[in-house]
């Protein structure tokens, strides 16, 4: 199919990435937020897991785009 | 149960929701032709199609119905995949796919219109066709109840704007949508629950800890109403040797035979390799050794699910054995004046008689209540009146009955911050209607090709093809819909409906094995046999039945859980009845299948059969194949793996 499906997936996890990072960073100083996560900011740590997934799902479809179709 | 959310959780939903209708809406320039739309022309790579194939069968219901299982039964569960699932999956990969892919049958029924005849092809289309509607809207509806009370949103608008979205996108960009869609959603679950998981685990006190707190709940799960009886203290936490002791020593009540043949040979062969849902998404693959791969993909995930599904059930009853985690798996949801009504008997009831406080605390809830908590409860008032909302809260605590469905929310609710709430509650969202989507995608097809061309309008145009499962896909929302409604209005007629699903589809393998792999086997015989294996499970189930279903003078009290005609057997469980009729239904039909396809002429020669039987098809040469490449090399490691675990946790 002439989609890539690593863009949309890429893209996706970027931006949900990027939002969870930046709130994470916002609420920091908020204890009584992160109080139901144990006190650990879940927001921003899981935010750059997504981040970086999604950037390496970037990564795979631009270097995967350069190849010729196939594997 | 109402949770509210902050504007990040409304922009992740919003953020999910806009990139699905945005594949969609891509997708659809590329949809020329009928096998573009139903079948994905073939053209998708092998891990698409592999975690599509999990995802299919990872629905919502699947989660919360694992996570619900996790804390019945604990890690036993897990044998519904690492028993239930990755053998099955392994023998579809190495040994079936050739058939369905190499035969070019564009669905399961076509497989068998090919293989058999028009008949046996009609009989597995049509109960295909109804069974995916169904699940589609069972789907549908626990979406928007579950919309409704945790959100406050109207069920109608819910339900309807819900499918509004799956139908853009599939309507758009058919079955490649729906597979994408599958992707992106299995990638929202793994990264929407892992961190739930962790959280939870971590408060637990770790693995370790999480399991002695289990060991210690099997010896008296009764402290919990898990279960009324004691048992050893590994059974929870072990997956294998509680099935030894037969079915009185594991909270599952099932014994080693039901498990092995029942689950594991013919209920999970009877899925995974015949499931159209399932092999769909195989049979999109683009070329052969993909779509043998797929399967073999999709088992690497699925083998480590149990510790994303089932583990946060086991979480659940740690954390309640555990007073100061201030967590119990939830109590059957009670509306306000049900509970302002039980507060009235605590404030009313006498401390000195506990007896009568206990009854006319558990009348006013409805509900088995812990006695020592409502005493206790009673007293503490008597002695210096509580507020509302503190008896509230302790009447939430000394309800003895759980609502196992309510665990993985519940998790979720106490772990997730705003933010990680929005993913987690996004990735529920979308395995919902992701749900829907790939049973929709399956609908059309098998309407399309293997009922509306096979019967109705034979040598149509691509074009009028294509119009039609446009057609159909629209209709089939609508028909979901409508499900969804009966299923919100008639339980009973729901769990009937599933029931008869039961019936049909439990002898479905024993027609595909003989079918596949001995070339004798005739139509007529398949066909029979088939309706034989049907009416075998239904009378099974006419003369079984639980034994807590029975009453003191031997009257069934519910006919729904079987034996109302007579009762020969009583299970210890419902699984255990459940395994068992899948056992009794496979091996009628095989018999009857191998006699009358003895006593029938064959109506296929060899020649026609080329492709379609085992034996007479040319072995596929995948010597070009670098190893990790080969089915068969990669199924036995993948094979080996699983046995791995089912040792470590055995």
């Amino acid at each position: 199919m002439g989609l890539d499906i690593r863009w949309p997936i890429g893209l996706m996890f970027t931006l949900i990435g990027a939002l969870l990072a930046v709130y994470g960073l916002m609420t920091g100083s908020n204890a009584a937020l992160y109080q139901s996560s144990l006190g650990i900011n879940i927001n921003l740590i899981w935010g750059a897991v997504l981040l970086v997934f999604g950037v390496g799902m970037l990564f795979g479809a631009i270097t995967g785009a350069k190849k010729p179709p196939g594997k | 149960m109402q949770v509210l959310l902050a504007p990040i959780d409304y922009a992740i939903m919003i953020a999910y929701v806009a990139f699905v209708v945005g594949i969609g809406l891509m997708l659809g320039r590329y949809m020329k032709s009928s096998s573009d739309f139903l079948t994905s022309a073939r053209s998708i790579p092998t891990w698409v199609t592999g975690l599509a194939f999990i995802s299919a069968n990872l629905g919502a219901l699947e989660l919360v119905g694992m996570a619900a299982s996790g804390a019945k039964y604990g890690i036993g569960t897990a044998h519904f995949y690492w028993v239930g699932a990755i053998p099955a999956m392994i023998f579809l990969a190495v040994f079936m796919m050739p058939f369905y892919y190499g035969s070019k049958a564009r669905s399961v029924p076509e497989y068998l219109n090919m293989r058999f005849d028009q008949r046996v092809r009609g009989l597995n289309s049509v109960a295909f066709a109804v069974m995916t509607i169904f699940a589609s809207g069972i789907s549908m509806n626990a979406l928007a109840k579950l919309l409704n009370q945790l959100l406050g949103w109207d069920y109608n608008v819910a339900l309807w704007v819900c499918s509004g979205v799956v139908l853009v996108y599939v309507l758009k960009g058919g079955l490649t949508s729906a597979i994408y869609t599958e992707v992106l959603q299995f990638f929202m679950i793994v990264l929407g629950f892992a961190p739930v998981v962790y959280l939870g685990l971590k408060d637990v006190g770790g693995w370790h800890a999480m399991n002695s707190s289990l060991q210690q709940v099997a010896v008296n799960p009764a402290a919990l109403a898990l279960n009324d009886k004691p048992f050893a203290a590994n059974a929870w936490t072990s997956a294998w040797q509680p099935l030894i002791g037969g079915p009185s020593s594991n909270p599952m009540g099932v014994d080693m035979f039901a498990m092995v043949f029942g689950l594991g040979f013919v209920l999970s062969f009877g899925y995974w390799c015949t499931n159209f849902l399932v092999v769909q998404r195989a049979m999109a693959a683009k070329n052969m050794a993909a779509a043998r791969n797929t399967p073999l993909v999709a088992s690497v995930p699925k083998m480590f699910f149990p510790f994303l599904v089932i583990v946060p059930g086991m979480i659940a009853v740690a954390l309640t054995s555990i007073p100061s985690k201030n967590y119990r798996i939830p109590p059957p949801i009670l509306s306000d004046a049900v509970y302002a009504r039980a507060i009235d008997a605590v404030k009313n009831a006498s401390p000195t008689d506990s007896a009568a406080a206990v009854k006319s605390v558990g009348d006013a809830l409805g509900k088995k209540v812990y006695a020592d908590k409502v005493t206790a409860l009673v007293a503490d008032n008597a002695t210096s009146k509580l507020s509302d909302e503190e008896i509230h809260r302790r009447l939430y605590y000394s309800i003895a009955e759980n609502d196992y469905d309510g665990v993985i929310l519940s998790l979720v609710k106490k772990y997730c911050p705003p933010g990680l709430l929005g993913l987690a509650l996004t990735a529920l969202l979308a395995s919902f209607m992701s749900g829907m989507a790939g049973n929709v995608t399956a609908f059309n097809t098998v309407w399309t090709y293997d009922i509306y061309q096979a019967y109705f309008a034979p040598n149509k145009s691509d074009a009028h093809y294509m119009w039609m499962g446009k057609v159909i896909t629209v209709v089939g929302i609508l028909l979901s819909i409508l499900a969804a409604y009966f299923a919100s209005m008639y339980n009973n007629a729901m769990d009937i409906i599933q029931l008869v699903f039961g019936f049909v589809n439990a002898p479905l393998f024993a027609t595909f094995l003989l079918g596949m792999f001995w070339k004798r086997t005739t139509a007529t015989g398949a066909f029979l046999g088939l309706f034989g294996g049907i009416g075998a499970s239904a009378l099974f189930h006419a003369i079984t039945t639980v034994h807590t279903n029975v009453d003191a003078a031997g009257h069934v009290i519910n006919g729904m859980k079987g034996g109302y005609l007579t009762v020969v057997s009583q299970f210890p469980s419902e699984m255990a009845q459940n395994f068992w009729l899948a056992a009794f239904a496979f091996t009628a039909c095989f018999v009857l299948t191998l006699i009358i396809s003895l006593a029938t002429k064959r109506t296929k020669s060899d020649a026609d059969l080329k492709g379609l039987v085992y034996s007479l098809t040319p072995k596929i040469k995948s010597d070009n194949l670098v190893w990790y490449q080969q089915p068969g090399v990669v199924g036995t490691i993948l094979l080996i793996c699983c046995i791995i675990l089912n040792v470590i946790f055995w």
